[in-house]
């Protein structure tokens, strides 16, 4: 398979979030600025990347009936890692992710791919493939927090618009999420079928 | 793979134990950096609710079974003012945890919000700049404010702090941690024990914070 | 002081709905709600899970993690807690009460990427939570869960015979519809 193709499907055909619509969980729970949902998407990204090249590095090493809770380790060891380094490096960002980072664990995202792509594919591709659907999975979120942030907070990426006096907070709500990942879903589908 | 009983224990036995392992390197590896940023993050707010200072000491203490820390902030010799980290479980959503200065005098130089997971947009204004919790409060003496059981409370509790809007029960988490905090700066600079200040108290301990009350006023 | 049962109970059912306020459990949210009477199944079985959850996740944090110094491993080990107990429910359930277990069966294994119930588990422990508070806050959340679920599948029933727009059909319109209901939530915040 072509390897720029693998990462292209995951950005645009396999898009996880508003085509495959996986990870819904974080996908609203931490668009509420755009710089949240990047970060979230980043760490998402990560874990992919090295949970899918690990799965399909040992996936001939592992039964078939402990398949899944075989992955569980190691997606949960991932996020792990990179829960403590964003402790460590990126503490604010971590600190408004907040339970999120530890529910990486149960993304469907990332066990739907090493079900799907990285058990039966090579290391270098299913490695492509986490780069892939992590970017489009970090695109959306950044797409989504953008929108949140605009209409929301009257700023983007934490720059003020000077619109904020004008905005409804709503968008930043739990309601607001809901409804911008709706249209902008109704959106993607519009311009997908042209 | 075929699964066997053997195979199935050995694989998940052994990715478990590696897993485990570099999870545990991992660790090591990044307790040193996250104790920085943790204390990083505590210097940030100290000198934010403090006046200048040079030097802090800290001292731990519990209050109502939650862990108190007062830091006593020194510039040059004299005492430049007391910060001091608080908590209360009474948030909306849980803990919440703030950083409280005092002036030596007493007076609230500032607050800082340090970790809290209120309702974004109503409790969690406790964090902005110039709201109505903190505008109660700064710059003035507690024992001025108008006292419930010797306590700060809010308006709708007979006090005089004025609440965040449709966030009542943060607000009541705010002032309670406040409360927290004022208890352990009388403790310090009166050298007394520390009163509880939950509101279950019993009627021997409710006598406590008046006389240490008379303590602090002199 | 502690919080208090009651505003334990309204918090985690109604002002911060799991679904609709804390966006956890979101997958089956929109999966299996499509019919009341699934949506039942669904909630209940969730709700089963997650007290059983409470019950052993917080005595390891407490008496194994926390001693041991290694509460890194908590995101590890309570994922793995989570998949042994849906497992084990399923293996009882079947000998114990077919009747149940043919009612449930279909939900258990969806459960344990459910990601409302590692949620619960990590977040009990964050808010320091006492193990009776733990079950309680577990069990309000499920019913929370159920609650919203049970509502939204009433609702897609009825959308089902509405003439919706093409590029809206299927999960767009749902999430609007989810907003709506949230908004519908938010009115429950100044309830404690």
């Amino acid at each position: 398979m072509n390897k720029l193709r693998i990462i292209l499907s995951g950005i645009i055909k396999n898009n996880p979030t508003f085509v495959l619509v996986l990870g819904m969980c974080p996908t609203l729970g931490t668009t509420t600025s755009a710089e949240n949902g990047m970060g979230m998407g980043l760490a998402t990204t990560a874990v992919l990347i090295m949970s899918n090249l690990v799965i399909s590095l040992i996936k001939n090493l592992i039964p078939d009936k402990v398949r899944i809770p075989a992955f569980i380790v190691v997606i949960a060891s991932f996020v792990t890692v990179i829960q403590m380094l964003m402790q460590a490096f990126v503490p604010a960002l971590y600190a408004s992710l907040g339970v999120f980072i530890p529910l990486i664990v149960v993304n469907c995202i990332i066990l739907g791919r090493a079900e799907a792509f990285a058990s039966k594919n090579s290391p270098f591709d299913s490695m492509l493939d986490g780069v892939g659907i992590g970017l489009g999975f970090t695109l959306s979120l950044t797409v989504i927090g953008s929108v949140r942030e605009i209409l929301g907070s009257g700023a983007i990426f934490g720059v003020n618009l000077g619109i904020a006096d004008y905005t409804p907070l709503i968008f930043v709500l739990a309601p607001g999420a809901f409804l911008v990942l709706g249209y902008l879903m109704v959106l993607f589908n519009k311009l997908a079928k042209k | 793979m075929k699964s066997t009983l053997v195979n199935m224990t050995a694989v998940l036995f052994g990715i478990t134990l590696v897993a485990s392992a570099g999870v545990g390197v991992v660790n090591m590896i990044t307790e040193e950096p996250i104790a920085l940023a943790k204390e990083a993050a505590t210097k940030e707010a100290l000198t934010q609710v403090l006046p200048p200072f040079d030097a802090t000491q800290s001292e731990e203490m519990t209050i109502d079974e939650l862990p108190i820390t007062v830091y006593t902030a020194t510039k040059g010799d004299a005492v430049a003012g007391y910060a001091v980290q608080t908590m209360t479980k009474q948030g909306f959503n849980g803990v919440v945890r703030l950083m409280v200065g005092f002036t030596p005098e007493g007076e609230v130089v500032n607050v800082n919000v340090l970790e809290q997971s209120e309702t974004p947009g109503l409790g969690t204004k406790m964090a902005d700049e110039g709201n109505p919790l903190l505008g109660s409060i700064q710059g003035q003496k507690l024992d001025a404010k108008k006292l419930v059981d010797g306590k700060l409370a809010v308006k709708k509790d007979g006090g005089d702090v004025d609440a965040l809007t449709a966030a009542t029960i943060s607000s009541r988490a705010y002032v309670d941690a406040v409360n927290r905090a004022w208890m352990a700066y009388k403790s310090v600079t009166t050298g007394t024990e520390p009163t509880d200040v939950a509101s279950g108290a019993s009627a021997a301990q409710t006598n406590e914070p008046k006389a240490q009350k008379g303590g602090t006023n002199e | 002081m502690e919080l208090s049962y009651f505003a334990i109970i309204v918090g985690a059912i109604f002002v911060n709905n799991v679904v609709l306020a804390q966006f956890l459990g979101i997958c089956p949210f929109l999966g299996v709600s499509s019919k009341v009477e699934t949506s039942l199944g669904m909630g209940a079985a969730v709700t089963f899970v997650m007290a059983l959850t409470a019950l052993v996740a917080w005595p390891i944090q407490t008496y194994v993690l926390v001693p041991l110094h290694i509460e890194y491993m908590q995101t590890i080990v309570f994922i793995l807690v989570i998949a042994a107990l849906v497992q084990m429910v399923e293996i009882i359930l079947k000998k114990v009460s077919p009747s149940l277990y043919q009612a449930l069966g279909i939900f258990l294994p969806l459960i344990t990427t459910n990601c409302a119930v590692l949620g619960v588990a990590i977040l009990m422990i964050q808010k320091e939570f006492t193990l009776l508070q733990s079950v309680v806050y577990s069990v309000s959340t499920a019913l929370g869960f159920a609650v919203a679920l049970v509502l939204f599948a009433g609702i897609r029933e009825r959308l089902d015979f509405e003439d919706v727009p093409r590029s809206f059909r299927g999960v767009p319109i749902a999430l609007v519809t989810a907003g709506i209901l949230a908004m519908a939530f938010m009115g429950f915040s100044g309830l404690v």
